[in-house]
């Protein structure tokens, strides 16, 4: 199963060596909150761009152990795309995140190469086992115009969620 | 039917209405919406609470559908003193419909001045079985129709195609694709013949919790087609009856169909 996400994050890299050279920068920095509970598993985490209607753009990412078990935990991700696909999710997939701030990188990924002009959100959600479940949108416009950046911060199982555009 | 007994029928509808104030039944699944292959466990029973278990509703006409559209398995078919249970395995992706049918004959009868009711199986029984001096009989067919759905990754409808058969729930609005503050749309056929008109009601779950029952009830259009805003996440029980004189057996005076369908309801 480990081979799984490996080869995601190996790919990674090699996709955005293969973009064009003027290929926008989309990135995510993430804090996964440092929560005192009793029992702690690090959250699930998807991230999306939807229209304004809130249909799916763009699948881009999941956080995951492997246990498709949990993954409608991830209700709207597994509503608006997860449930239609099947493993290896569309994306950049990877091992779930400990406490800390992540940095999730989306640049040259082919779903982004095509995505077409306009008004979109970014959606991060995040889902954790006998934890709770949070959603937060970032707007942004596509193409990038100019260097930008986006925070909303979580209430739950967020900390701060910025999203950097760069041109 | 004769049609002079026409007269008789209407009669008897309105004679058989007491039975229509049976406890509700209904299904609960363990689960509805799943991300994996995996079984399932579902409570049957029958009672007032919404859904807290009261009797065990006999399993014997159990069936479930997979997304081939062919049967699913069962496992551990159990009629306990307070509700039935078994577990369906779902093994597949797609949607599953899990299906009870209860079909009976009831007779109402007066004894000594008092109105009286037995269940059978078929007419001829019930006559034999009716105590001396009983006046005033009517047969009725009543089928009981429990329906529930469960489905593992993407929705799925081939087990949701109507067999036009009985009273059945055809959905435009997938039943496990459902959400708080959205609209479902769901139409009713009768024979596979749209149930203009037919009078549906709709529970959610918790009574013993709350003073009200909140149920709310809408009329299908001359679709058969009805529209229900979920008002928050929960487990839904909606019944829906349709009754006329066209028994199947020449001695019953009227049949009546109840569809009592369970239907979860997520959050976004």
């Amino acid at each position: 199963m480990t081979h799984r996400w490996l080869s995601s994050v190996l790919l990674a890299p090699l996709l955005i060596g293969a973009g064009p050279v003027t290929a926008a920068g989309l990135a995510v920095d993430l804090e996964v909150p440092r929560l005192r509970v009793a029992e702690y598993h690090a959250p699930y985490v998807a991230f999306w761009i939807e229209r304004e209607d809130h249909t799916v753009a763009a699948p881009l990412g999941l956080w995951y152990d492997d246990q498709e078990k949990w993954l409608k935990d991830l209700r709207q991700w597994w509503r608006r795309t997860g449930r239609g696909q099947s493993a290896p999710y569309d994306g950049l997939t990877g091992a779930t995140r400990s406490p800390g701030t992540h940095r999730a990188d989306f640049t040259g990924l082919p779903a982004l190469t095509t995505l077409p002009a306009g008004d979109y959100q970014l959606v991060v959600e995040a889902a954790r086992e006998v934890g709770g479940r949070e959603v937060v949108r970032l707007p942004f416009h596509w193409p990038v115009q100019q260097a930008d950046t986006v925070t909303v911060t979580g209430s739950q199982e967020l900390g701060d969620v910025t999203l950097t555009l760069t041109p | 039917m004769k049609p002079s007994s026409i007269a008789a029928a209407l009669l008897a509808l309105l004679v058989l209405t007491p039975a229509a104030q049976a406890h509700k039944r209904w299904l609960l699944p363990s689960h509805t919406v799943v991300s994996e292959a995996q079984w399932i466990t579902v409570d049957t029973s029958s009672s007032n609470d919404i859904f807290f278990v009261d009797k065990p509703f006999p399993l014997q006409g159990l069936s479930v559908t997979g997304p081939d559209g062919k049967p699913a398995a069962t496992d551990n078919l159990l009629q306990g003193h307070r509700r039935s249970v078994f577990d369906v395995n779902l093994a597949a992706p797609g949607t599953y419909r899990i299906t009870l049918m209860r079909p009976l004959t009831v007779a109402i009868y007066e004894l000594n001045g008092e109105r009286q009711h037995q269940r059978g199986q078929d007419p001829q029984s019930l006559r034999n079985a009716l105590p001396k001096g009983a006046s005033k009989m009517r047969l009725a067919e009543v089928t009981s129709h429990l329906e529930t759905f469960a489905t593992v990754g993407a929705p799925s409808d081939t087990a949701l195609k109507p067999t036009n058969k009985g009273l059945e729930l055809v959905p435009a609005t997938h039943p496990n694709d459902l959400y708080a503050g959205e609209t479902a749309r769901f139409r009713f056929l009768m024979e596979g013949k749209p149930a203009a008109g037919i009078e549906v009601s709709v529970m959610p779950e918790g009574t013993r919790y709350r003073d009200q029952q909140q149920e709310w009830t809408v009329k299908g259009d001359d679709n058969g087609e009805i529209s229900l805003t979920w008002p928050r996440a929960g487990r839904y029980y909606l019944e829906a009856t349709y009754s006329d004189e066209l028994a199947a057996h020449p001695d019953v005076d009227n049949r009546r169909i109840q569809y009592m369908g369970t239907f979860e309801v997520l959050p976004l």
